[in-house]
């Protein structure tokens, strides 16, 4: 039995399955968690003093002060990469709609009552859309918490609503973080596998992106095994 | 302040009972100062470098009198000049500007660093900057535009009050070199009575029927006080503002934003936590299409 492994895409198509991201895809996306569980993880610190300590265990108060903003000009640069890359499937479509109103049913597994998804789900979509507009908002707010040398004596009365903001934005893509690596990892089996390598079983596509399945059946085989046709 | 140690208990060859015995202390402590008395002369602020250890730097020329627009790093205590006009003609004024020293300070509150900024039981807040991150977060924070940034060691420093003479039961630098007697240090309650006392004195013989005290109750008083000229108008002394309080969103900031945001965290991941024990992960592939004919 030949394992017929076909290379496109930057990614190794195996029998049965279907490649989900692209090499380029799957690069962006773990640039972009590296870079923002670094920024988690030293936002946290700052954000109490309970958990200060992880200032410590990452080189102290000062080096993560130092790296914090570097890395949060590394993570919006990426995002405006994963943008380039998303974008577009990630508009809200009626289909989208649709699938939102039977949310019920996908949480508590009942998903055959579930309405058919594209290449993302409309969950899928609010995540992304809530991290792009936060990150918006955290870069500007940051590029003036960065130097505020630069900036408080003008408008001094205005730092204290750029933290405000910089703080509830963060909160945001906390929230928004935690459902997705559950859903990612834990929930929806099978998912990581594609952000990892790649590819995913044909089944899984259909179970779980089934409007985006058909689509590339249409327009591009090269995706697909071939052992499917 | 260390004088709760220095106390006298006993002292020999001492007839009678020992002075000071079972009267309560309060080890607040406060400076005042007097504008109506202060000259301008910039011996606190020679003292106040001398005694920290700065040298003199290059300033900014403003056409006035005013060593430099504002504090620095490096210039703890400064004199601001402000030429008022009024109604008999001009006014020189002359504020000596520091860190008040808030009993509820704003830079404290900010201050994300444990310790990095201290208050002591006698009232001074003190920075501490080995601890300091250089966030500037306190900057932000105080309602007085105190805390100054270094770019080349990224910390923050102000005005300590002297923490480190007062320690040791000595006033502050500032206080010693002052020729006209505008400034004054004790404990909070006697710097109030003698700027009530000075304060009665500018009613009684002089035209300042407005004079009063400057202790503002938005941060909980503070313990650097001032006598003005007009209480009514702290503005005029160079920006000093009439009701400081620590800015809003700062108090939003570090207080329902940071429990709510914590509260939401917490119960955030316990409700996962719920949702996997209760549904567990979905079924890997529907089994009644596509597994089967993929393979
Ligand atoms: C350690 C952290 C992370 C893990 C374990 C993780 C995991 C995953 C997984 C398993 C998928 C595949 C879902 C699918 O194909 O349907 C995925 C997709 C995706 N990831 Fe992440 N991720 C992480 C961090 C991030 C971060 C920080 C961002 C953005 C700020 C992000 C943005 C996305 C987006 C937009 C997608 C595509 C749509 C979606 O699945 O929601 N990820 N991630
Ligand atoms: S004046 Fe500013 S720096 Fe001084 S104690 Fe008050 S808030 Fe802190
Ligand atoms: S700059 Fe230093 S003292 Fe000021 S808030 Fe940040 S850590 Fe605290």
């Amino acid at each position: 039995m030949s394992t017929n492994i076909v290379a496109s895409h930057g990614t190794d198509l195996r029998k049965g399955e279907i490649i989900r991201y692209t090499f380029k895809e799957r690069i962006c996306h773990w640039l972009s968690a590296i870079s923002y569980v670094y920024l988690l993880l030293t936002g946290l610190a700052l954000f109490t003093p309970y958990l200060y300590w992880i200032a410590y265990v990452l080189g102290g108060g000062p080096t993560i002060r130092f790296w914090h903003p570097w890395a949060g000009l590394a993570f919006f640069v990426v995002q405006l990469w994963m943008h380039s890359l998303w974008h577009s499937e990630m508009k809200v479509t009626d289909q989208d709609r649709q699938w939102s109103k039977t949310v019920k049913s996908y949480v508590t597994n009942r998903d055959e009552e579930v309405a058919p998804a594209g290449t993302f789900n409309h969950g899928q979509k609010q995540f992304y859309w809530a991290m792009f507009y936060s990150t918006l908002v955290l870069i500007v707010t940051g590029l003036l918490m960065w130097f505020p040398e630069l900036v408080s004596l003008k408008a001094h009365g205005l730092m204290p609503v750029v933290i405000f903001l910089h703080c509830a934005a963060a909160l945001v893509t906390i929230g928004a973080f935690v459902i997705h690596v559950y859903m990612g990892v834990v929930f929806v089996s099978g998912g990581l596998q594609g952000i990892l390598w790649g590819h995913v079983p044909i089944s899984w596509a259909k179970a779980h992106h089934r409007l985006w399945y058909e689509k590339v059946k249409r327009e591009d085989r090269s995706r697909i095994s071939s052992s499917e046709f | 302040m260390s004088n709760g140690q220095l106390e006298i208990k006993a002292i020999s060859g001492h007839r009678g009972g020992t002075p000071g015995q079972g009267v309560s202390r309060d080890y607040d402590v406060c400076k005042l100062v007097d504008t109506t008395t202060c000259i301008g002369c910039k011996a606190c602020e020679v003292a106040c470098l001398e005694w920290n250890g700065y040298a003199f730097h290059e300033t900014t020329f403003d056409n006035t009198y005013q060593t430099m627009p504002e504090t620095a790093w490096n210039f703890w205590n400064l004199i601001k000049f402000n030429e008022v006009e009024t109604d008999n003609g001009l006014q020189w004024l002359m504020r000596k500007d520091q860190c008040m020293h808030c009993a509820e300070p704003g830079c404290l509150a900010a201050c994300p660093a444990p310790g990095a900024i201290v208050q002591y039981m006698n009232g001074i807040v003190d920075f501490n900057q080995d601890h300091c991150i250089g966030c500037q977060y306190c900057v932000t924070g105080c309602p007085f535009n105190i805390p100054k940034f270094n770019a080349e060691t990224k910390k923050v420093y102000k005005c300590t009050l002297c923490s480190d003479r007062v320690g040791a039961g000595l006033e502050p630098a500032c206080i010693k070199s002052c020729p006209t007697g505008c400034l004054h240090f004790g404990s909070k309650d006697d710097m109030l009575d003698l700027a009530q006392h000075r304060v009665g004195q500018l009613h009684d013989q002089t035209s300042y029927k407005n004079a009063g005290i400057y202790d503002p109750a938005g941060v909980g008083g503070t313990h650097v006080i001032y006598v003005l000229h007009d209480k009514d108008k702290p503005e005029q002394y160079g920006g000093l503002p009439k009701d400081p309080t620590i800015p809003f969103f700062v108090k939003m900031w570090k207080g329902p934003l940071k429990w709510l945001g914590g509260i939401a965290m917490g119960l955030g991941v316990a409700a996962l936590f719920g949702h996997y024990v209760r549904y567990g992960p979905k079924p890997p592939h529907d089994e009644s299409e596509g597994r089967d004919k993929a393979q």
